[in-house]
């Protein structure tokens, strides 16, 4: 099994936690689902507000892997000064890089993200870059001193699955010893397993839980989709054929 | 002395970043700073002195995917 920055993950689904109708929902979805990993944020908080604070003690909680991210960060500068602010705020090094470049489809800016991605990888961050499935983006940000890759599956928050499943077994092949993980677009379980069934170590999925209408059985439902599409995929499925093959033997059926 | 603290213009007795945390009631809170888009450490907010005009941001964990 492939480690995170010499971390072995007790589950493949990393899981958000934006959205959610409570935090009592939220915890729920957590426990239910065997999620390893939480994604978080860093926003504004001053004068009375608490809304972090007891957010920050709801996630403790969790006893899950924490990932900050820098989610809507356009410039380099804005994800590097978020990056550090996280870092110190939940004390590790790891940070999912988030910068992104176009307005409508949340499409990551492959420019800015390498950039940002060289920057913290010297100052000691361990990077998870969300990018896309671009092959030279992503022999750049390994080069860059990333030691995982997120590619997204489909833009933030739509739910449409595996947009180049051609592009994403590509990715796999070309990086053997890369752990890959789908950061967004997934809307089913279903999508969930079906990355994994291409070898992929980990989904990151928030709103198709989230915004489930019971938000604590899809997080069981993915839990248990990644379990299964990591099984198949060790388990070497067999080769798809365009002609019908029988199952049943031919040899000793009756002539009537 | 004016400021701005996360986009809101402030008037503040404060002189160093430490000072302006207990103004805004966030001395002890679990906050991370920035002044004028530069990360500014815990370690580095008592001596760092604030100056008109600054722009100051103060984050705290939130929600994400």
């Amino acid at each position: 099994m492939r480690k995170f920055y010499g971390v072995e993950l007790t589950s493949p689904l990393m899981l958000g936690t934006s959205q959610y109708p409570s935090p009592a929902v939220l915890a729920e979805a957590f426990r239910r689902s065997g999620a390893s990993v939480a994604t978080v944020s860093v926003r504004r908080e001053a004068g009375g507000d608490t809304a972090g604070q007891d957010f920050w003690a709801l996630i403790e909680q969790l006893g899950v892997a924490i990932l900050p991210n820098t989610a809507g960060c356009h410039s380099v500068k804005e994800a590097v000064t978020t990056a550090h602010m996280a870092r110190e705020l939940f004390d590790t090094t790891w940070i999912k890089l988030e910068v992104i470049g176009h307005g409508d489809s949340l499409q990551p800016d492959p420019f800015n993200t390498l950039e940002a991605a060289r920057i913290l990888c010297e100052d000691g961050f361990e990077v998870f870059p969300y990018c896309t499935e671009d092959l030279v983006l992503c022999e750049r940000l390994v080069e860059a001193g990333c030691e995982v890759l997120m590619p997204w599956g489909a833009p933030i928050g739509t739910g449409l699955g595996l947009n180049n499943i051609f592009g994403l077994r590509a990715l796999r092949a070309q990086f053997p010893d890369i752990p890959l993980v789908i950061d967004a677009g997934l809307g089913l379980p279903s999508q969930a397993a079906h990355a994994m069934e291409l070898g992929y170590d980990a989904v990151l999925l928030n709103t198709a839980v989230a915004k489930a209408g019971d938000p604590a059985a899809m997080a069981d439902a993915f839990g248990k989709a990644v379990v299964a599409g990591r099984l198949a995929y060790a388990a070497d499925p067999m080769e798809p054929r365009d002609m019908a093959a029988p199952s049943t033997p031919v040899l000793g059926q009756a002539i009537l | 002395m004016k400021i701005t603290v996360n986009g809101a213009a402030v008037e503040t007795a404060a002189t160093t970043l430490a000072q302006l945390l207990v103004e805004q009631g966030k001395a002890t809170a679990k906050v991370a700073t920035a002044v004028n888009e530069a990360f500014v450490p815990t370690s580095a907010r008592d001596t760092h002195a604030l100056a008109n005009g600054d722009r100051v941001e103060i984050v705290a964990p939130r929600q994400g995917g």
